[in-house]
């Protein structure tokens, strides 16, 4: 076990190293370039003084060079300026961090929360009116695009109600609010990104579960006289369990898109918005360090899943 | 023996139609795509008969309530709303369809391949389509969209072109699409390559690439037309959250997504703006996720839940 968690950690290392080459070269390949930038804020910039800038950002060199200069920088753990905010990178992305996770662990909690006992009342009698009413809203649940499911929110409780605020992270012009005063203005967003995710997961849940409760060991605990609920609860739902926990850990990745399109409709300061910001206002260091942050989050939920699994099911050796 | 001393002879894709015809979503959802899509395909012959011009500007008329001229009404800059949707609608369930199609196709050859030669290809294969599905696909896809056609070395023609982006996001789509297929068909390759009819193929001198095509391919049609009929309603959302985001399909052609965007802002003055698109998204997915559910129950009855027998 120890070996392949090695093994793992170091295979992810190779996919981030790989990844950063990827996004470095892609983000070379979006429209604009630094200096095209400076010299639109700067009309009286001569083109001699261009090409001097451009030399000594490195931007005259071919892109592998570039790129493994970034590396060596990186790897002494300088990641470079943001140019939208003016300050060191991650001084500008891990407060961002914590914002995106609380969204996410929130919205992951209450999902499962959810979702646990909607996936049990459906398999319990498999195309029972209960199991079709489930189904019918897990699959309104998957087929809704989540940024109009926020707008709707947003258009019900904010414009229509007027009880809960369209977005935004606090009261305008507080200096550091408190979880409390934040509590309204994370409804929404996690009440979106909750939705989202929900549906997918009672369908996987419901589906194991029944898959479980045809099982011999069912058979047996029957036998043996145990209750119906004991069976289901004890024996059922802790075998349906293991692949669900896997496909939760894998869906983080999913969550982390989700998290971006809340983020996005709410104003949300978390990391999704930051990457789309950096995106789209030609912010480069920025865009690629959050780009791999998002990558290593998926990457360690993938590889907790599969610890996990190997947890929960004695069955699983990994070598 | 006669044909008339057996009962009930009926042919498998009978047999399937009418496994089918129980599934009344399913069924009710082909019927509501077909209409969209006949709808959408016939915008511009609605357009003529309702006497109206889908791109005409009416600055005087913005946000006009329905009525005998404008069914829906009109948005901000006075545009008829259900001209411009069925116009969308031929945006989307273009790009749906023809994404879904193209990531099939690349999964499948992918699939088929890997399957069948395995090895450290398959491996190699295998490994590239677990690392595409651990990705954090939304901001990749963001990257890839903003990409500057002229940096990449395309021509102007095409680089200055009004399609651009539509190609472009079928483009991406089936560049990280492909995945789910690709598995799906190299499993089913792995184990129908084992068969006896595959041995006497092989035993025959067919080439590899003729058993691929022939033999495998065809006993693997089913799960693969389940699996684009499902992905066909995910790209439908991709699309829409890229266009959404203004980076998928670009002014002035307007997929559903992309009059999201200005409805967005109009949220106060006319809400209606924001439902109409949303709505023909969400129904038109959930429509294409139950006709996936449907031709799976009806390919492969023993993949359903019991009805009844089951003791839980």
């Amino acid at each position: 076990m120890q070996a392949y968690i090695i093994r793992r950690l170091i295979q992810g290392l190779g996919v981030l190293l790989v990844m950063s080459f990827v996004i470095y070269g892609l983000i070379g390949l979006m429209p604009g370039d630094p200096i095209d930038m400076m010299i639109q804020a700067d009309p009286n910039l001569s083109t001699a003084d261009a090409a001097r800038l451009r030399a000594l950002h490195g931007l005259d060199r071919p892109i592998v060079e570039r790129y493994w200069t970034w590396l060596g920088a990186a790897l002494a753990g300088d990641f470079g300026y943001s140019r939208q905010f003016a300050r060191p990178v991650l001084d500008v992305l891990l407060p961002r961090l914590g914002n995106t996770l609380l969204l996410m662990g929130v919205s992951f909690v209450l999902a499962i929360a959810i979702a646990l006992p909607l996936g049990v009342a459906a398999a319990r009698r498999p195309r029972s009116l209960a199991d079709q009413a489930i189904n019918l809203l897990c699959f309104a649940g998957i087929s809704v695009p989540a940024f109009w499911l926020a707008l709707l929110l947003i258009m019900l409780f904010a414009v229509t109600l007027g009880v809960l605020p369209a977005g935004g992270m606090a009261p305008a012009g507080m200096q550091n609010p408190g979880l409390l005063d934040r509590l309204p203005y994370l409804v929404l967003p996690v009440l979106t990104l909750t939705l989202a995710s929900v549906a997918g997961l009672t369908r996987f849940l419901r589906a194991s579960l029944i898959e479980a409760m045809r099982e011999d060991y069912i058979r047996t605990a029957r036998a043996k006289g145990a209750g119906e609920t004991r069976v289901l609860w004890r024996h059922g739902l802790r075998n349906a369990l293991i692949p669900v926990v896997t496909v939760m850990a894998l869906d983080f990745g999913t969550l982390f898109s989700g998290a971006l399109i809340t983020e996005t409709m709410f104003a949300y300061a978390g990391m999704g918005k930051l990457i789309y910001d950096a995106i789209m206002n030609n912010d480069y260091n920025l865009a690629l360090v959050g780009l791999l942050f998002a990558t290593l989050v998926t990457l360690t939920a993938n590889l907790a899943a599969d610890i996990l699994y190997a947890r929960l099911d004695p069955r699983i050796s990994y070598r | 023996m006669s044909a008339a001393a057996i009962p009930e002879s009926v042919s498998p894709s009978r047999l399937v139609w009418r496994r089918f015809r129980r599934h009344h979503l399913a069924v009710a959802s082909l019927v509501l795509l077909t209409l969209l899509a006949l709808a959408a395909l016939a915008a511009p012959l609605i357009e003529r008969a309702l006497g109206l011009d889908a791109e005409a500007v009416n600055l005087f008329g913005r946000f006009a309530p329905a009525s005998a001229d404008h069914w829906l009404g009109t948005d901000e800059l006075g545009r008829d709303v259900l001209l411009r949707l069925l116009y969308g609608g031929r945006v989307s369930l273009f790009v749906g369809l023809v994404a879904a199609l193209a990531a099939a196709s690349i999964g499948t050859v992918v699939g088929l391949v890997a399957g069948y030669i395995g090895g450290r290809f398959d491996a190699v294969l295998m490994r590239l389509a677990d690392g595409v599905l651990s990705l954090p696909m939304l901001p990749l896809l963001i990257v890839l969209a903003a990409l500057d056609p002229v940096k990449l070395g395309l021509p102007d023609a095409i680089a200055q072109s009004e399609s651009l982006s539509l190609y472009r996001i079928i483009f991406i789509i089936a560049l990280v699409g492909w995945t789910t297929t690709a598995r799906l068909v190299r499993g089913a390759t792995l184990s129908l390559r084992e068969r006896a009819f595959v041995e006497a193929a092989v035993a025959q001198g067919a080439s590899s690439l003729r058993i691929m095509a022939r033999h495998i391919l065809p006993n693997a049609i089913s799960p693969i037309l389940v699996a684009t009929t499902l992905s066909v309603g995910n790209v439908i959302l991709l699309e829409s959250v890229l266009s959404f985001l203004g980076l998928g399909i670009q002014p002035p052609v307007a997929s559903w997504g992309a009059m999201l965007t200005n409805a967005q802002e109009m949220i106060w003055e006319q809400p209606l703006l924001a439902i109409y698109p949303g709505l023909l998204i969400f129904l038109t997915v959930i429509a294409f996720n139950f006709l996936g559910d449907g031709l799976q129950d009806a390919f492969d009855p023993r993949s359903t839940v019991p009805g009844r027998g089951g003791s839980l």
